[in-house]
């Protein structure tokens, strides 16, 4: 059968192959090739080793900090949305497995946020936001920290939603002899979701975990159309300074590749720490 | 024992009682939580039929005047000083061509999940089936690029979309199916592993050629895990933002987020009375693809969820 198969290739693989080729492999690896060069094209590179990436944080013997300051801020968004889009859309997904009544439409509307996407919610939030802050003589830009949590505000009415739906999948996956059997033995309610539904949740609750905390790694839209990084560059995730970087003025795209791979490398070692946690979760 | 049994019936009421009662109360919590939740969309819509100076002048309310301090009389004459109809959604409307925008993403985003279903499931099928290093290679490709942020490719990526000449509709299929195909191949090749060969043996025995056994046999059964692909891709796609503005020729091709984004860039501040119109005009179609697609979306969410 393998043989038969085989004769199909082209059919079969061709196209998928040729278009992967085009829109991952020859990209990605030419930027990793590209973060060592000097070019403002991609055909007009010159070598220059490492100085793209020294650049990140030296700049004509000066120290500069904003690559570095995007690093916290980010990671310092990326903690706060984890904490609160987990804990909010956990205590959701509690009450709306407990049989309330209306339980399928509150779960359409904590849901719908997320489908719309980061640029229109974005802009409908920057609205409100606006208006309110209006009247304390302030927009969202006037500080990083206004600007951080409009992000996470916004950041969070659109996850909590999809966190919802996993934990809830999740909660109803849980025996219900289990808890049966935890109530004959006089667990109350406190202890049960102590001692049965949060540990045979521990899965879900990683899954959770890692999409989050990718997700916020890698937020770019809501960030260039809610603050476009100001004041100052100062609201700028690590995504949006790569790239303003890059397309901000000519002679840094070097630089804008380089900050690009460790970017990648901080994201892949996040995905293998997940990787892993979920592999030694499946064994026990 | 059976003192125990009644006592156990007992607790039972008491539980569902209070349990019912708990009920009531939740649900109007959750009726009150749920509508501050899509206030924000209320918000939008309503202003969106506003003068624009009312749009910050009076973000939250109806009318320019109170109801209690200003009497019914002069209220009613507020809520006519306050909205002005359809204009914002004309002046939208001709400012962001929004009806090419919607074509636009509409195109962009069915064909390209079509292809990408079309072209990844037939690849995962070859991938499973036949075993050789190069398909082992291409999966775990497809696995590493699915860890890959998208700014590690940007700059590159447009640049070659460029030099090929797939900066239009058509072109951005082909960066579509390569830039998407990680996820795709990863889900369909994890269904392939569970169908069992004798099947398609059965089926190649009986006189189907390979192609004939893939659509014949192999692609209905796939059919949950392409539901879960089409909704996942499709989502991400009707939305994206970067890769198309960086990809498309943006002086003839603006898709919706991008024709968002471009109302506040081209005057540097913001139409908000436009933007207000455009908000709802991109938001209804999502509304109405939820209301029929719901139950596909949240299932290709779970899957989505479990296996990425």
């Amino acid at each position: 059968m393998q043989k038969s198969i085989k004769k199909y290739f082209p059919l079969f693989m061709l196209p998928t192959a040729i278009a992967f080729l085009i829109g991952f492999i020859i990209p990605f690896f030419y930027g990793i090739f590209l973060s060592f060069c000097k070019f403002t094209t991609v055909t007009d590179w010159k070598w220059v080793g490492f100085k793209n990436f020294s650049r990140i944080f030296v700049v004509n013997g000066k120290v500069d900090t904003t690559f570095l300051h995007s690093i916290w801020y980010t990671s310092l968004f990326t903690v706060v949305t984890v904490v609160i889009i987990n804990v909010v859309a956990f205590a959701i997904a509690l009450a709306l497995t407990k049989g309330i009544r209306g339980t399928n439409f509150f779960r359409t509307a904590f849901f719908l946020p997320n489908l719309i996407g980061g640029i229109v919610l974005s802009y409908i939030w920057m609205m409100i936001f606006n208006a309110v802050l209006q009247n304390y003589r302030m927009t969202i830009t006037t500080s990083q920290w206004s600007a951080f949590w409009s992000l996470v505000i916004v950041v969070c009415w659109q996850q909590i939603g999809y966190m919802m739906v996993i934990y809830i999948a999740g909660i109803q996956n849980i025996s219900p002899d289990l808890i049966e059997a935890a109530e004959i033995d006089g667990a109350n309610s406190r202890q049960l979701l102590r001692y049965v539904t949060l540990p045979m949740l521990a899965p879900t609750i990683t899954i959770c975990t890692f999409l989050t905390l990718t997700n916020g790694f890698k937020l770019f839209d809501q960030n260039l159309a809610l603050t476009g990084g100001n004041p100052n560059h100062l609201s700028e995730l690590l995504a949006l300074n790569i790239y303003t970087t890059m397309y901000g003025s000519t002679g840094w795209q070097g630089v804008g590749q380089a900050k690009a791979v460790i970017f990648f490398i901080l994201v892949g070692v996040i995905s293998l720490i997940q990787n892993k946690m979920s592999r030694s979760k499946e064994v026990a | 024992m059976a003192k125990a049994k009644k006592l156990n019936k007992a607790a039972q009421e008491v539980s569902t009682v209070r349990r019912a009662r708990h009920g009531g109360l939740l649900t109007v919590i959750f009726t009150i939580i749920s509508l501050i939740w899509i206030y924000p969309l209320v918000v939008v819509t309503l202003n969106s039929f506003k003068k624009k100076a009312f749009i910050f002048k009076n973000p939250f309310g109806i009318s320019r005047y109170s109801l209690f301090s200003d009497g019914a009389e002069k209220w009613e004459k507020g809520i006519k000083q306050v909205f002005f109809g359809m204009r914002n959604y004309v002046n939208a409307w001709n400012k962001t061509g929004f009806p090419r925008a919607f074509g636009f993403s509409l195109f962009i985003t069915v064909f390209s999940v079509i292809a990408i279903i079309l072209c990844t499931s037939m690849a995962a099928w070859y991938i499973v089936r036949v075993k050789s290093k190069f398909t082992s290679l291409f999966y775990i490709l497809c696995l590493f690029s699915m860890i890959v942020p998208f700014q590690m490719v940007m700059f590159t990526l447009s640049k070659f979309a460029n030099i090929l000449h797939l900066g239009n509709p058509v072109g951005i299929i082909v960066v579509y199916l390569g830039f998407g195909a990680g996820l795709a191949v990863f889900m369909f090749t994890g269904f392939v592993k569970s169908i069992s060969l004798e099947i398609e043996e059965a089926a190649m025995i009986d006189g189907c050629s390979p192609v004939q056994t893939f659509f014949k046999v192999v692609l209905p059964i796939m059919k949950p895990t392409v539901m879960t692909v089409t909704i996942l891709e499709s989502m991400w796609i009707w939305n994206d933002y970067l890769l198309p503005a960086l990809v498309l020729n943006i002086n003839k091709y603006k898709t919706i987020p991008i024709a968002v984004q471009y109302l506040k860039q081209s005057h540097g501040n913001i139409d908000w009375g436009a933007m207000m119109a455009v908000l709802v005009m991109a938001i209804i179609p999502i509304v109405i693809f939820y209301a029929f697609a719901q139950k596909y979306i949240i299932e290709g969410v779970l899957a989505g969820a479990v296996k990425g």
